[in-house]
């Protein structure tokens, strides 16, 4: 489903992301770790179509279309979800406007019909529950004074509206007390199925208690050093990043 | 220089004939105001560049057009040339006002409580003139050419007055309407409204153009507000895009009253809105808020001073503007803190929203302060869209058109949804939403 291939990507001529290989394929969680500053976000922003990163060599493929070359409203259409790490507060913006709007652009893109005020008060109550969120939320602007926690929680539930196949969550589990990393992974658990994928950004371990990934690839200083099963995880949470920094230089030393 | 004097001159013989045409009249104490008005006016003369308060508001189209006074109302409107103006839903009371006149027949304002006057100036001045001389101009600001001119010419405009504990439920909306004439002309619509001690009203001022002819709207608006007393008004612009709009609200208010305003700016190829309001009784709140958009090659400017002069008093400001195309724009607001205006609690917004590189705004808030217990805040940004925010929208399905489309319209929403009256908010998303939409449209056949 989504293939990226050596890619490399930079900020104001500062080489962030040295050569990137990733494969995803239906249905498989990925998780991708790695100490802060290493490249983790970057990715998931490259994916999702941020602007402002140069791409300077590689190839993304993502079901077959050059992803690099679209914008980022044609991903979300065709499937690409960002939970973002830092949602964007939009004062003036209505909640259900806003979700109502996005959904309709995707569902107008797949030709599907287009849901009406009513049908998608239905949807959504449906939705609310699932991460357990009060239905006055939607009548907030976006993010617009929310906690911390209700800014992830409100990610998941556009997640969970939107149904994309591909989610990539850049580190929702920041900042979370345990009740609400509960909801987040309950939701992704949710919407997980055999054409649904999705890419984990964390820099802990404990969210990937509850969603269990496929693969585990750590990130380190823009390359993808060691990619492993769910036990990669663990072992990191036991040893620190510190432990495969020094791998990687005994590594380079030979 | 002699331009200038020309046109003083053109407004001094307008007043020779105003004043032939008043016969009988001409001993009466408003005649003496107007008088006095005129003496003045040609003293000050108009307004340029290098008078601090107009310096970014350059006078010289105005001043190099010759206007005729409007001449008075043909009755030539049928009562679906004025729908355009009216707000669905908006049962209340209703002046017209055609170039300047009052119309009596697209006006209705027969059933008002007791005591409570709604009516029009040139009635006024005859049948209630004691209560009228009690406030006509007895708190006008003396410095300005513009409301000098107005006070000089005064005739007709509103009249609106609630006796102490007065409640009007009703609202009043009053509609000034200008239409085309051979030759440019210029009208001086003079509004006084009395809110009574503890009395209670909403009223809505409109100013529009039928056609696109050049005009020029010279209004001045006298609010009192006496002890107690809760004022709701609101002022939308609707010029044609030729029009050179200024408009002047002095309000003085008494303690513990409630003045609310809120000023939405669309049209006119020039507007300015002076706004001067006196805080002179503790106690008192005002709220100022506004919303102006100018696209093309509009001039927007809104010069407003609050004026603290007794203690405790809190005074709100927040007004937005976005400009597009090559439209250019001012913002001052000041805020005056007497020595003996104690706890006052002023804030000041100001946020300009520029969609096109060529648009430009000055804003420039001003704090003058001599009490020494006070609370003042102002904020004032000029900037653009956040890529951030607009980033997100598209990150969910929204075109970057829509995103864009959708932030702007939220920052304007964010003035908008403080007016309570509702057929009136819902009136002005509609223009405001129209107005963005076709100024979108000029930007993509510009690019």
């Amino acid at each position: 489903m989504l293939e990226v291939k050596n890619l490399h990507v930079s900020i104001e001529d500062q080489q962030i992301l040295k050569g990137i290989d990733l494969s995803v394929n239906p249905g498989e969680i990925h998780a991708v770790m790695g100490p802060n500053g290493s490249g983790k976000s970057t990715l998931a922003q490259v994916l999702a179509g941020r602007e402002g990163y140069q791409i300077t060599q590689g190839e993304v493929t993502y079901h077959d279309h050059d992803l690099l070359d679209m914008a980022p409203e044609d991903r979300a259409r065709e499937g690409i979800f960002l939970a973002f790490q830092y949602p964007v507060e939009i004062p003036g913006v209505n909640s259900t406007y806003f979700l109502r709007t996005g959904l309709n652009e995707i569902l107008k893109h797949r030709g599907q019909e287009q849901l009406d005020a009513m049908d998608f008060m239905t949807l959504i109550r449906k939705k609310l529950e699932l991460v357990e969120m009060d239905e006055s939320f939607l009548k907030r602007p976006v993010n617009d004074g929310f906690s911390g926690g209700e800014k992830k929680r409100h990610e998941i539930l556009q997640m969970a509206v939107l149904e994309p196949s591909l989610a990539i969550l850049d580190e929702t589990d920041s900042g979370l007390d345990i009740d609400a990393l509960r909801i987040v992974a309950n939701g992704v658990n949710q919407l997980h199925g055999p054409d649904k994928s999705a890419i984990i950004v964390t820099h802990y371990q404990r969210l990937l208690d509850y969603i269990v990934p496929d693969v585990v690839h750590v990130l380190v200083d823009g390359r993808i050093v060691r990619s492993g099963d769910k036990n990669l995880a663990l072992e990191l949470e036991e040893k620190g990043y510190d432990w495969i920094k020094e791998a990687e230089a005994v590594q380079a030393g030979e | 220089m002699a331009q200038t004097t020309d046109n003083i001159r053109q407004y001094l013989d307008h007043f020779k004939r105003f004043e032939e045409s008043l016969n009988g009249q001409a001993d009466s104490a408003v005649h003496t105001l107007r008088r006095d008005s005129i003496a003045r006016f040609a003293s000050l003369g108009l307004p340029t560049t290098r008078d601090e308060a107009w310096r970014f508001t350059s006078l010289a189209a105005l001043a190099r057009t010759d206007f005729a006074p409007a001449p008075p109302y043909k009755q030539d409107l049928t009562t679906t040339a004025l729908t355009p103006f009216l707000f669905p839903g908006l049962d209340g009371i209703q002046l017209v006002f055609v170039n300047g006149d009052y119309v009596d027949e697209f006006s209705n304002a027969e059933t008002l409580p007791d005591g409570v006057k709604v009516m029009n100036l040139a009635t006024a001045l005859k049948t209630e003139t004691a209560l009228v001389e009690e406030h006509l101009g007895r708190h006008l600001d003396d410095d300005q050419a513009f409301a000098a001119l107005n006070t000089a010419f005064i005739r007709d405009g509103a009249f609106i007055y609630l006796p102490q504990n007065a409640v009007l439920d009703q609202p009043v909306h009053l509609l000034f309407l200008s239409t085309a004439a051979a030759e440019a002309t210029v009208s001086h619509p003079r509004n006084l409204i009395v809110a009574g001690a503890n009395s209670r009203a909403t009223i809505v001022e409109s100013y529009a153009g039928i056609d696109g002819q050049v005009y020029l709207t010279n209004a001045l608006t006298e609010v009192i507000v006496d002890a107690g007393a809760t004022l709701e008004h609101c002022n939308i612009q609707r010029q044609s895009q030729t029009a050179f709009h200024l408009a002047n609200m002095q309000i003085r208010s008494a303690r513990s009253s409630q003045f609310t305003s809120t000023s939405v700016s669309l049209g006119g190829r020039l507007a300015r809105h002076d706004i001067h309001a006196l805080l002179a009784g503790e106690s008192c709140e005002t709220t100022l808020n506004g919303l102006y958009l100018a696209s093309g090659e509009q001039h927007v400017d809104n010069h407003t001073l609050l004026e603290h002069a007794q203690p405790h008093c809190p005074s709100h400001e927040f007004y937005k503007g976005i400009l597009d195309g090559k439209a250019t724009g001012s913002f001052r607001g000041k805020i005056y803190v007497h020595r003996q205006a104690q706890q006052t609690n002023a804030y000041q917004s100001n946020q300009n929203l520029l969609l096109s590189d060529k648009a430009q705004i000055n804003s420039k808030p001003q704090l003058e302060i001599y009490a020494d217990d006070v609370k003042c805040s102002h904020g004032s940004t000029v900037g653009r869209l956040d890529p951030d925010a607009i980033f997100y929208l598209r990150s969910r399905g929204l075109s970057e058109e829509t995103a864009v489309a959708v932030l702007t319209r939220a920052f304007a929403g964010e003035v908008l949804e403080r007016i309570k009256l509702e057929p009136v908010r819902q009136k002005l998303e509609q223009l405001v939403d129209y107005e963005l939409a076709t100024n979108r449209k000029n930007r993509d056949r510009d690019e």
